[in-house]
């Protein structure tokens, strides 16, 4: 990642989208400036936008071309991003994901202790004593794309992918670490799982996390585990956010 | 009171137009893969155009009517349709009523994909505000599946004067167009960048034969490979619908109604949108041809589409207000009428001749 990125880029996709790209890097400054200019067009409003989509570089904008002329919207959007460059980026915000590590809720966490030479504890205290930054989501409704995984952790995928891995599962898969919202199969390596549902599409929202948010893993007992299931369940639960400082 | 599915055909699932507003959380868009149909059909027998129809493929459902009356019209693909074995016309409102069973032949020529449109739409229940089915993710529409034997399908509360849609015909001229000289039309980008020269030459200039990997998600394409300039990977970003990404073996693929949000090949364009439902009816074996066009290009498509669906406004209008005269009170009349054309009120102006001497004009306009 360059030190000094150069401008976004507009990249058409279809005339009823356009792509502002900031440049095509995993880096959290440049993914910042996504979440940016992604809630200045939230809180502009403009008719004509549809929807928006932000990705790990680029942000996509979903726009109706029969409500305003593509280049008219694309001037009030370079007048937002050159505003925008002026002030300071708005802070970030941290939630808490409990998860109980080990045992059934997490098969695989001998395995990546083993492969890795650390004691099943070592691992434990390498996931949860971090933050990690979201990205995206995608994949499937609600998968949080997560970086800064200490690298001492990664170990590759299973080599035969599980048909079910349950909705909350943890997992690792080389340098990743990711939430499983829903039950689905997959080939990640499972360590742990949250209590938390990540996607009910009956909820508003149906999605707990979101991009732009930073997380931190909290380890929780069985007990407290299952406590926190119940709290879900019966809607007492809140994910409460607080402002993150900048390290 | 309901539709009932006899036999669930091939692969019919209810669709709107689909789940926008989700992407950025990962949720799939879905919804009717050539949406203009839907719209039509919606629009001919007076229902909002985002109400729900099912999308048939290839091979329609049995259906048999346990309402009192509903009225019906298939548009997109002729399948072939049928009411108590007899043939009826698509694009086209049609009265059914209790105990009516409607069936299908199977698709009459180009296109697979119908969308059987009912008065009132199919209410299921809304998820994150769509009524549209998302296969992989088994969520809205009918219990997040393609229907089966058995299922009863609930039809929504119809609009007002919903009965005066009867008959209402979509002429040929405003029903979706193939792309002139069946070029279907793509804006280059967001990453031509990614290809040589010669590799964009080759999408534009080949024929591609649609593969049998072809499902709601995309399509894959056989042809020439497109040569890209230095890998297939991007860093994931996002798919509009009609994206043309092509992975690391060459031959593109595009993306249809239940792609995922985001992803990491490289899209050397993105069919216009006006020519999308189109795309969308064809079948494994077909084969299609690509050519550039730029974004005004692209809305200038838009803006006839949405000229055609105002027209199609008008003649409603004027159909719902055609003048109909109760034969038993007055036996000898001779009808002329103009009617006024506005979409959002109902207007009529008439000249009324009875039995060749008393003339009325009648002008009313809906409250």
């Amino acid at each position: 990642m360059p030190e000094q990125a150069s401008a976004p880029r507009f990249l058409p996709a279809g005339e009823s989208c356009v792509v502002v790209d900031f440049g095509e890097y995993i880096d959290y400054n440049v993914n910042r400036k996504v979440q940016a200019l992604r809630k200045a067009l939230e809180k502009a409003a403009f008719p004509s936008i549809r929807e928006l989509l932000p990705t790990y570089r680029s942000l996509a904008i979903y726009l109706n071309p029969l409500k305003e002329n593509p280049r008219n919207l694309r001037k009030k959007i370079e007048e937002i991003l050159s505003s925008m460059e002026k002030e300071n980026l708005p802070p970030g915000e941290a939630v808490d994901i409990p998860v109980c590590y080990g045992e059934d809720f997490g098969p695989d966490l001998g395995f990546v202790a083993s492969s890795n030479g650390l004691s099943e504890e070592e691992v434990l205290r390498r996931h949860s004593g971090r933050e990690y930054y979201c990205y995206m989501l995608g994949f499937t409704p609600g998968f949080p794309y997560l970086g800064g995984m200490d690298p001492s952790i990664a170990t590759p995928r299973l080599s035969k992918p599980r048909q079910t891995i349950p909705g909350g599962s943890v997992g690792i898969a080389d340098q990743q670490t990711g939430i499983y919202p829903i039950e689905s199969p997959g080939g990640w390596q499972l360590i742990g799982r949250t209590p938390l549902t990540l996607f009910d599409p009956r909820k508003n929202p149906p999605i707990l996390l979101e991009a732009g948010l930073w997380i931190r893993f909290v380890p929780v007992s069985s007990e407290e585990y299952r406590d926190i299931a119940r709290q879900v369940a019966s809607g007492e639960y809140v994910l409460s956010r607080r402002e993150r400082r900048e390290p | 009171m309901s539709i009932l599915v006899e036999h669930p055909g091939m692969l019919t699932t209810v669709q709107d137009l689909g789940r926008w507003g989700y992407q950025a959380v990962g949720m799939p868009v879905a919804g009717a893969m050539d949406p203009l149909s839907l719209r039509i059909g919606n629009l001919l027998l007076g229902n909002p155009e985002n109400a729900a129809a099912l999308e048939c493929t290839l091979l329609g459902p049995t259906l048999r009517i346990e309402e009192e009356k509903i009225l019906l019209a298939l548009t997109g693909a002729d399948l072939g349709m049928k009411i108590n074995g007899k043939r009826v016309s698509p694009w086209q409102v049609l009265e059914t009523y209790r105990g009516d069973r409607i069936s299908f032949d199977g698709p009459q020529g180009k296109g697979c994909r119908g969308y059987l449109c009912f008065s009132g739409g199919i209410e299921v229940p809304l998820v994150m505000e769509s009524r549209s089915t998302y296969l992989r993710g088994k969520l809205g529409g009918f219990s997040g599946r393609a229907l089966q034997k058995g299922d009863a399908l609930v039809p929504g509360k119809p609009g007002l004067l919903w009965e005066s849609c009867a008959g209402l015909e979509c002429p040929e001229k405003l029903r979706p167009q193939e792309p002139p000289k069946n070029l279907f039309r793509v804006i280059l980008g967001p990453q031509e960048e990614k290809f040589t020269s010669r590799g964009i030459e080759t999408l534009f200039s080949s024929e591609y034969t649609v593969s049998n990997a072809a499902d709601r998600m995309g399509f894959r394409l056989e042809g020439p490979k497109v040569e890209h300039a230095e890998g297939a990977d991007i860093v994931s970003d996002g798919i509009p619908p009609g994206a043309i990404q092509v992975p690391g073996h060459g031959e593109p693929i595009v993306m249809m109604a239940d792609r995922q949000t985001t992803g990491g090949y490289a899209k050397i364009g993105v069919l216009c949108s006006g020519d999308f439902g189109r795309f969308a009816q064809k079948m494994p074996g077909d084969t299609v041809r690509f050519t550039s066009v730029s974004v005004s290009q692209g809305v200038k498509i838009l803006e006839k589409q949405e000229e055609n669906l105002r027209e199609l406004l008008r003649l409603r209008a004027s159909h719902r207000s055609r003048p109909r005269i109760e034969e038993e009170i007055l036996p000898a009349v001779t009808e002329e009428s103009s009617c006024g054309t506005s979409p959002e009120k109902l207007r009529g102006n008439w000249q009324i001749t009875i039995s060749g001497d008393a003339t009325y004009r009648v002008e009313w306009e809906e409250r």
